[in-house]
């Protein structure tokens, strides 16, 4: 059994105003987003005030953790609560997409098939994937899969690797593979996101065209969201290899994201598989 | 028995700071515990509030105060605020006093985390209650935000939407910081299955929290671009389905349920043994129904759906999964009832409301049984009957497991006592004056009254206006509950460091009130005599 004295104490960190403005920029975020939806002249401007508030609010407290870390204040215990909270948010981001997920299978599988056995109420109309619904009358051209989205699937799983590379030489206290794998790790991200937005630019169809313009913009957009947020953090964390500060030792921020990383690769591939092929 | 060897107390860098910004920037738990606990007072009051405009509405039959749409607001804010503002966050409260405190740790995991998620409570709350100001007045479609209603609806329903994702960003971060709090700062010697029972309920319940608040982010996001910017998620013209939404809703739906249930099964599971003077009967089983409850919570939500169609084979699977978690509760129940067999019982105000809970949660679990049965449901759905059912589990349930669990814990918090002869009024007219509410709706709904309507037919007027009597009293007793909190936290005989000589939990090792920093050294667990099944011989 463990003594006291190998015990570090827990970091408790002093009181912080960080989260209190947190809090004052998602309700001005929300009250912003309600009044642009609502065409009031202010809306757009308020939401910029929010987002405002919630950068400096997030360059505030993450520059508060860097310090106290660099400053060697955070056990080993410390570090085990940060793994541990990554590993549940990203449960929790899983679970967010298994949710529209759940809407495509559930609109392609029961919703659209049981439409079609409505005779009665939706004449004429015939299950088939894609489909824009009973009562919209576009004629749908999904994307080719093996087209674009081939493309951003092999740019997506080789920035997967490269940031894996990029970890292998931060182990072995290579700075140099470490700041060029995040680099070209960085660049692989830029490049996907591109190619998305040219691919949304191309596209036949809508959002607003029924049920397979809902899901596949609300699925590659959710997703191309959480890639911008992954690169966003991978800037960061290059920038902070840059200044140094990663140890092959000590590096829990480089792996978090690189984790992060990994799980939109993942989501990547369902959305390949099932919005895009099949 | 937990006995912790306790290390000589030494301050942290950082004292309580004071005056208003010890609580705007507040990293300890016990601060932001206290938070947690008088925000959801100010919610059950303010929803209970709305609650009491409900009963003198159907105080008698015909439209006395509120036209329809009106009423309409006045049941769902009701529910949205009782549930999100007042139940969870108050155990919510207990957690981050508690689970520190049982487990022998300084603090949660990830102290500036915690009070963000309670921060986001109080800007959730202002959009929430703001929608009662806005043209169209607040949000009217029921809690549970079914489109195409929710579709159709004005500005309060976008300020409803955007309010419930800033409280699931909430509910998110605070279940995630619950969950590695307890999994990864525990004091040495305190293994899993040595943990208070509470602290096992709440780790399950975060679970659930992590597990099912991302999906209804997720439902209410397409309630959004539904209604703004032309997709077609439940619209049936453009391939949609209005039922996704309630399959989605209720995949978070019933989870819910026991989120709200389970941390109060928790508080019970430490009353109960402390007022019976002999450990929890059980503790083994306990774990593992309430385990087996989270997990069949996921399987069930259909059964809220019986009557909006579904293949026979879908609402055979959902009852019977729905029958199977009578089991698990089954154990639970019995284990309660074991603890006391023998016990040297007193009857303090804690123990009034856990036994009450035992009993009426009973009554509640046996109505969500009736209801499981398809054929019944379908006879019963929308009625007053459903409206009985959830209220004997969320108001004698939960509800009166917070109100036990705040008496047993005010002495630690407060350092002072309680006063008892109070405690035991407010516990008396709580339960009499619930009874006379709800027995009734019972009645009601299975007459054929249906819910949510501010009328109704003249053969229903007695029992309502009983149910209203009732609620009124109900209503005025919480007034009682509210004097005795704020007396006690005011003063008292002082309490000491353990007022309940059967408690064996670790924050009896503490002062009362704890000091700001308990636990700064972990302390060493020595299992005297146990709950674990290792020492429970």
């Amino acid at each position: 059994m463990q003594t006291h004295a190998e015990h570090d104490v827990y970091y408790v960190p002093p009181p912080s105003i960080w989260p209190l403005v947190g809090s004052v920029a998602l309700l001005v975020l929300a009250s912003g987003f309600v009044m642009l939806l609502h065409k009031i002249a202010a809306g757009p401007y308020v939401m910029a005030l929010g987002i405002g508030i919630l950068l400096v609010m997030l360059f505030g407290w993450f520059s508060t953790v860097i310090r106290e870390s660099l400053a060697g204040k955070y056990s080993d215990q410390v570090d085990t609560s940060f793994r541990w909270g990554m590993v549940w948010f990203i449960f929790s981001e899983v679970l967010f997409f298994a949710g529209f997920f759940g809407a495509l299978f559930y609109a392609r599988i029961l919703a659209v098939p049981w439409l079609a056995d409505a005779q009665m109420l939706w004449p004429g109309f015939t299950a088939a994937w894609p489909t824009a619904g009973p009562g919209v009358k576009t004629v749908l051209t999904p994307v080719d899969a093996w087209g674009l989205p081939a493309l951003n699937t092999l740019i997506l799983l080789s920035s997967g690797a490269t940031v894996t590379w990029a970890h292998w030489g931060l182990q072995k206290g290579r700075q140099f593979q470490l700041k060029l794998g995040l680099a070209l790790t960085i660049i692989l991200g830029a490049l996907f996101i591109s190619l998305q937005i040219h691919e949304y630019g191309e596209a036949a169809f809508t959002i607003r065209d029924g049920i397979y313009g809902a899901t596949f913009y609300m699925l590659t957009g959710f997703h191309g969201f959480h890639v911008m947020l992954g690169a966003a953090m991978l800037t960061v964390i290059f920038l902070r290899a840059l200044a140094g500060h990663f140890t092959p030792g000590r590096h829990f921020a480089f792996e978090a994201v690189a984790w992060y990383w990994h799980f939109v690769d993942v989501i990547w591939l369902m959305l390949f598989v099932f919005v895009y092929w099949l | 028995m937990y006995t912790a060897d306790t290390a000589a107390h030494h301050d942290h860098a950082h004292g309580a700071p004071r005056g208003i910004m010890r609580w705007l920037t507040s990293t300890n738990h016990k601060d932001i515990g206290t938070l947690y606990l008088w925000f959801s007072l100010f919610m059950f009051f303010f929803a209970g509030a709305l609650a009491m405009l409900i009963r003198a509405e159907l105080f008698q039959p015909g439209l006395q105060l509120f036209q329809p749409a009106v009423f309409n607001q006045l049941t769902t804010m009701h529910g949205l605020i009782m549930i999100f503002g007042a139940i969870m966050p108050s155990l919510v409260g207990f957690a981050n006093w508690q689970v520190p405190l049982m487990i022998g740790a300084s603090d949660m995991a990830f102290p500036r985390l915690n009070n963000w998620s309670f921060w986001l409570l109080p800007a959730a709350g202002l959009l929430l209650i703001a929608t009662f100001f806005v043209p169209g007045g607040a949000i009217a479609g029921g809690w549970t935000m079914y489109p195409p209603l929710y579709i159709q609806g004005g500005v309060a329903y976008d300020m409803s939407i955007l309010a419930i994702h800033i409280l699931g960003i909430s509910s998110i971060m605070g279940a995630i910081n619950i969950i590695v709090t307890i999994l990864n700062l525990r004091a040495p010697g305190m293994t899993l299955m040595k943990m208070p029972l509470f602290v096992w309920t709440w780790l399950i319940t975060a679970f659930l929290l992590v597990a099912v608040m991302p999906v209804l982010a997720c439902a209410i996001t397409m309630l959004l671009t539904d209604r703004h910017f032309g997709t077609h998620f439940f619209d049936a013209a453009g391939g949609g389905d209005a039922v996704m939404f309630q399959h989605l809703f209720w995949f978070f739906g019933h989870p819910e349920v026991y989120i709200m249930i389970l941390p109060a099964f928790g508080i019970v599971s430490t009353i109960i043994p402390t007022f019976a003077r002999k450990p929890l009967f059980g503790y083994v089983s306990m774990v593992y129904a309430v385990a087996s409850i989270a997990f069949l919570s996921f399987i069930v939500w259909a059964h809220h759906m019986f009557t909006t169609g579904m293949p026979v084979g879908g609402q055979l699977f959902f009852m019977y999964t729905t029958m199977l978690i009578a089991i698990p509760t089954g154990v639970k129940v019995f284990n309660w009832v074991a603890t006391l067999w023998r016990g040297s019982i007193t009857f303090e105000t804690p123990m009034l409301f856990a036994l009450a809970f035992v009993f009426l949660f009973t009554i509640g679990g046996f109505s969500g049984l009736v209801l499981s049965l398809v054929p019944v449901d379908i006879q019963l759905q929308d009625t007053y009957y459903v409206v009985a059912h959830f209220h004997y589990v969320l108001f004698s349930g939960s509800a009166m497991a917070i109100m036990g669990g705040i008496y047993y814990w005010l002495p630690k918090w407060t350092g002072h006592m309680y006063d008892e002869t109070l405690g035991k009024i407010h516990f008396w007219l709580t339960a009499i004056a619930f009874n006379i509410t709800f027995f009734p709706m019972h009645f009601l709904g299975l007459a054929g009254m249906p819910r949510r309507i501010p009328d109704y037919a003249l053969q229903f007027a007695d029992f309502n206006m009983i149910s209203s009597l009732g609620g009124f009293l109900l209503g005025a007793s919480q007034l009682l509950f509210l004097y005795t909190v704020i007396k006690c936290v005011r003063g008292g005989a002082p309490a000491g460091n353990k007022p309940w000589d059967g408690a064996d939990t670790l924050e009896w090792t503490q002062t009362s009130p704890p000091p700001y920093h308990s636990f700064v050294t972990p302390p060493q667990i020595k299992l005297v005599r146990g709950r674990s099944h290792a020492n429970a011989r």
